[in-house]
């Protein structure tokens, strides 16, 4: 037998099924948690912050602007504000408490009490991060690209429905998605790594905002690396700023899409092997 | 259920101890074996909390029925109970409950259901959805769910209060609640750590006999408790634990025989108790023979209580001595804790 008829059996003999119905039982009891606790506010201001401004913008300054100078300043609020701030500390508040806050509220050990495996119990935990980061920054982003546009009328729909506004849209959209996956899987990883992954947080943000001065293989290992290309509308970076625009070794769309999501399943492998070893020590907080 | 008993003894550091095993049988010791299969095995399990220890060279072979883990605070029980559950690993040595090692909770909680101390919940739960929850993450439809969710409700008297937050619940409510937690899906290891906290008599007295109950379905019930008397009640055996070590293990009338510094007491109620007193005083091995104040029994210390039932038997039948009772004294696990423990530990 080969080894990849070896590995076609190997997974079809899992459990698919039961771990399916384990990840929907995690997911019934985190989204809730994810969505609906206090301490989650902040996370809403990062993600709705933007559509304010933008609405506010939109009211007062409804008789100037054009729409090709707001595709510029939303590429800007999307590229300055929601890649490098609103998605990252707001993937850093949803995934470090995943397994953190069960810590810190000592309610982990009902988990681990239950007959699912570990590696389960996380991939149930992260695609409950994912859901609640990707719903609540996918509303942001596509409530403020709404708010942008709404104003123009008829040029907006048309530049929508029959220019590139549709693509931008989803482009912006896809990103939201791939740094959702790429953010959240590196917190989730570092909070089982760390008991305070705050600054372990703030030098991953160091690493992604520097590694443009990087030999360009160490680019490969960063996450805004492949994001920045995917962005649908360039925006022109002079001095510091050109840190967060421009991309020195540029890769090809299929290899940004593929970058942050194998990057994502390598720093959740590391993970699985993680929570295999976490103990419950609740005194140790 | 067979149970070898022999010496060993342990260093413990900065004194040696007596101890008596369950089973020094070392058949018993291989988890791939048959036996192993049946019991919760620990192969000389240490485990350190960095420089702090938890528990030291722990070798157990647990056999089905209720086991009761006695010590003071801090001598290692709850910490026993995480290793034998996979929420701490061992820094060295094995455990297998039932065969399954715990580094695999998705087949051990299958058969393990384990009632901790932490007093925390998922915030907001209800009674009901605790419980329900945990039997959706075993993978069970809804259906299902729901009816083993008010079945173990019922079962630990949980039904009217099912549908109120735990927050609000009492301390005696939420044990409860966890011990519902630990038996809704039909386990055949029970873990309780210190089970009895909190519940008012009328609870006590329901959950002791529900233990009891399991532990004569076959189960294994491992239990922890400050309360010896109750522990003593229902317990077919226990393992006493002082400092991270195991000082004594097996059914307590063996476990006591062993503790020979402490001559056996057994108490004596008979016809002529003057006559018993004088002719046992005689015998090598009787160290005290004490008459009561009521003036109808003897309490008799002895070093070898074999003897002394033996020797009782002649007397009877020689000076036509008529008993009424003849009962050990100090029998029960709460004498061998003090003999064992007590002059270290005043209180658990």
């Amino acid at each position: 037998m080969t080894r990849l008829a070896r590995l076609r059996t190997t997974l079809a003999e899992q459990p698919w099924e039961l771990w399916t119905r384990q990840i929907a039982a995690i997911l019934r009891m985190d989204l809730r948690k994810n969505f609906l606790s206090r301490r989650g506010i902040w996370i809403y201001l990062l993600a709705f912050a933007p559509v304010v401004i933008i609405t506010l913008h939109a009211i007062i300054d409804r008789r100037s602007g054009s729409m090709r100078e707001d595709t510029e300043v939303l590429a800007g609020i999307f590229q300055f504000f929601y890649l490098r701030l609103g998605i990252f500390f707001g993937c850093l508040g949803i995934f470090t408490w995943l397994f953190r806050g069960e810590i810190i509220e000592k309610s982990l050990h009902y988990y681990f009490l239950a007959p699912v495996k570990r590696e389960v119990l996380l991939m149930g935990k992260f695609v409950g991060g994912l859901l609640t980061s990707v719903t609540l920054f996918g509303l942001g982003v596509f409530a403020s690209f709404a708010m942008m546009y709404l104003r123009f009328g008829d040029a907006a729909q048309y530049y929508v429905f029959n220019g590139p506004g549709m693509g931008q849209l989803l482009a912006y959209l896809g990103i939201t998605v791939l740094a959702c996956i790429g953010f959240g899987s590196v917190f989730l990883a570092l909070s089982l790594l760390f008991k305070n992954p705050i600054i372990p947080a703030i030098l991953v943000l160091g690493w992604e905002t520097f590694t443009p001065v990087l030999p360009s293989i160490v680019q490969h290992f960063s996450i805004t690396y492949y994001l920045k290309q995917l962005c649908p509308v360039s925006i022109p970076g002079e001095g510091f700023l050109a840190l967060f625009t421009v991309v020195s070794q540029p890769v090809g769309t299929v290899a940004a899409v593929l970058g942050p999501i194998v990057l994502a399943a390598l720093v959740l492998l590391l993970a699985c092997k993680l929570v295999r070893k976490l103990e419950i020590s609740y005194v140790a907080e | 259920m067979s149970i070898t008993t022999g010496y060993r003894v342990q260093g413990t550091g900065n004194k040696n101890v007596v101890s008596a095993s369950v089973a020094t049988d070392s058949k018993l010791r291989h988890s791939g074996g048959a036996v192993a299969e049946d019991r919760i095995v620990l192969e000389n399990v240490s485990k350190f909390y960095g420089e702090v220890l938890g528990v030291n060279r722990v070798n157990l072979s647990i056999p089905p029925g209720v086991t009761g883990l006695v010590g003071p605070n801090g001598s290692g029980k709850t910490t026993l109970m995480n290793l034998m559950t996979g929420l701490i690993h061992p820094t060295e040595g094995r455990v297998t409950v039932l065969g399954i090692s715990p580094t695999r909770p998705e087949e051990l909680f299958r058969r393990v259901g384990y009632c901790t101390q932490f007093d925390s919940f998922p915030k907001g739960v209800t009674g009901f959805s605790f419980v329900y929850n945990t039997l959706r993450l075993h993978g069970l439809d809804d259906r299902e769910s729901v009816r083993l969710a008010h079945e173990a409700l019922e079962r630990v008297g949980m039904t009217e209060p099912a549908l109120r937050r735990v927050a609000g619940y009492s301390k005696g409510m939420r044990q409860r609640i966890r011990l519902a937690q630990a038996i809704c899906h039909h386990p055949t290891v029970l873990i309780l750590d210190e089970p009895l906290n909190g519940l008012d008599p009328m609870a006590r007295a329901e959950s002791l006999e529900l233990f009891q109950a399991l532990g004569r379905e076959g189960l294994h019930v491992i239990i922890s408790s400050h309360i010896l008397h109750e522990l003593d009640k229902m317990s077919d055996q226990v393992v006493l634990m002082s400092s991270g070590y195991v000082v004594a293990e097996g059914q307590i009338h063996a476990v006591r025989t062993e503790v020979k510094e402490h001559p056996m007491q057994i108490l004596i109620r008979c016809s002529d108790p003057n006559l018993l007193a004088s002719r046992v005083f005689a015998q090598d091995h009787v160290v005290e023979a004490k008459l009561n104040e009521d003036g109808k029994g003897v309490l008799v210390r002895t070093r070898d209580a074999d003897a002394f039932y033996l020797l009782l038997n002649q007397l009877v039948v020689k000076e036509k001595l008529s008993l009424e009772t003849v009962a050990p004294a100090d029998d029960d696990v709460n004498s061998v804790y003090q003999y064992l423990i007590g002059s270290e530990n005043k209180t658990i």
